[in-house]
């Protein structure tokens, strides 16, 4: 699988999800500037996490308009397979490659610590190698991670199968107290109604090595990139 | 004609609003308890050249609708005040 993962000015974790991409395939995905119109022969492009332009108006808001984002977008029409990370997940949002928007955290802080995910469903490909019984342990590091939609909205991504984690304790327990940023149902990430754009909040890529303490990010990634098993 | 157009962006009313929430905390601890039900919003200024109120108008709704507001979580309203 051809990887390509976008920098916009701003972006932080592009070097991660550089070097954790890397780890699990043997080869350094490609880079591509926000100001490329063109991503070339990619499977699958990356939207690492940061503060892309600076936040400015609401976070994503400016990096939707990037020249790289009309190749994003055909891409997707292409049947081509796109991963929002954090600030990648807000461009996500304010591009509506995925339903919803990610508010204000309700606590009104920055939450910057490891937290539990479960998955919400297995038939996705970024969670289909994933056992949906055991939580796994992953970092967020974000302001703005408050996952909302409608009711109707909620009602289609529901009934679409479409949320792919949800925030929990460490045995699973799914609770307002285990909500690090009050996101609507607990969600921690989404996928489109077509199942090949997934946008999610929870950093995989610094829960990739085992020099950091975590690993379960790794599952996540080798299953969006069908690696059968993970080694650490 | 141009004109300046005074643009409001809100959070939709049934959304909880952390930053109106900390900012009454902040007006209680200043003693002044009875300034309830805060809401933080943002307000945009940008001048707009067209040839009358209601292309100007038409103009900044749809700046609103695609790049000033995200309709999913805010509510816009704007006027337009006339450049002499």
């Amino acid at each position: 699988m051809k990887i390509g993962v976008v920098v916009f000015p701003g972006s932080n974790c592009d070097e991660d999800t550089l070097f954790a991409l890397e780890q699990l395939t043997g080869k350094r995905p490609g880079i591509i500037w926000h100001k490329d119109t063109e991503l070339g022969s990619v499977d699958l492009v990356v939207l690492p996490g940061g503060f892309s332009y600076g936040d400015y108006l609401r976070s994503g808001a400016i990096a939707r308009f990037s020249p790289v984002m009309g190749a994003v977008v055909r891409h997707v029409e292409r049947g081509g397979l796109l991963l929002g990370i954090c600030n990648g997940f807000q461009v996500l949002t304010e591009a509506r490659l995925v339903p919803g928007v990610l508010r204000h955290n309700t606590n009104r802080r920055f939450v910057c610590r490891p937290v539990h995910i479960k998955p919400a469903t297995t038939h996705t490909l970024l969670t289909r190698q994933l056992d949906p019984d055991r939580p796994l342990q992953i970092p967020i590091a974000h302001g703005e991670g408050n996952y909302y939609i409608d009711e109707d909205g909620y009602r289609m991504i529901l009934d679409g199968d479409q949320i792919l984690f949800r925030y929990c304790g460490p045995n699973g327990e799914l609770a307002d107290e285990w909500n690090p940023n009050g996101s609507m149902g607990h969600i921690a990430g989404v996928c489109n109604k077509e199942r090949t754009v997934f946008g999610m909040m929870p950093h995989p890529e610094r829960a990739s090595d085992a020099l950091l303490g975590m690993t379960d990010g790794a599952q996540i990634l080798s299953s969006l990139l069908g690696l059968s098993s993970v080694e650490m | 004609m141009k004109f300046i157009a005074h643009i409001d962006i809100m959070p939709h009313d049934a959304l909880l609003d952390p930053q109106g929430k900390a900012v009454e905390g902040g007006l209680a601890k200043l003693n002044l308890s009875t300034l309830t039900q805060v809401r933080v919003g943002k307000h945009i200024r940008l001048q707009v050249e067209a040839d009358n109120s209601g292309d100007a108008g038409a103009l900044v709704d749809s700046a609103c609708r695609h790049l000033l507001a995200n309709t999913i979580m805010e509510r816009f309203q704007y006027r337009l005040e006339e450049l002499v």
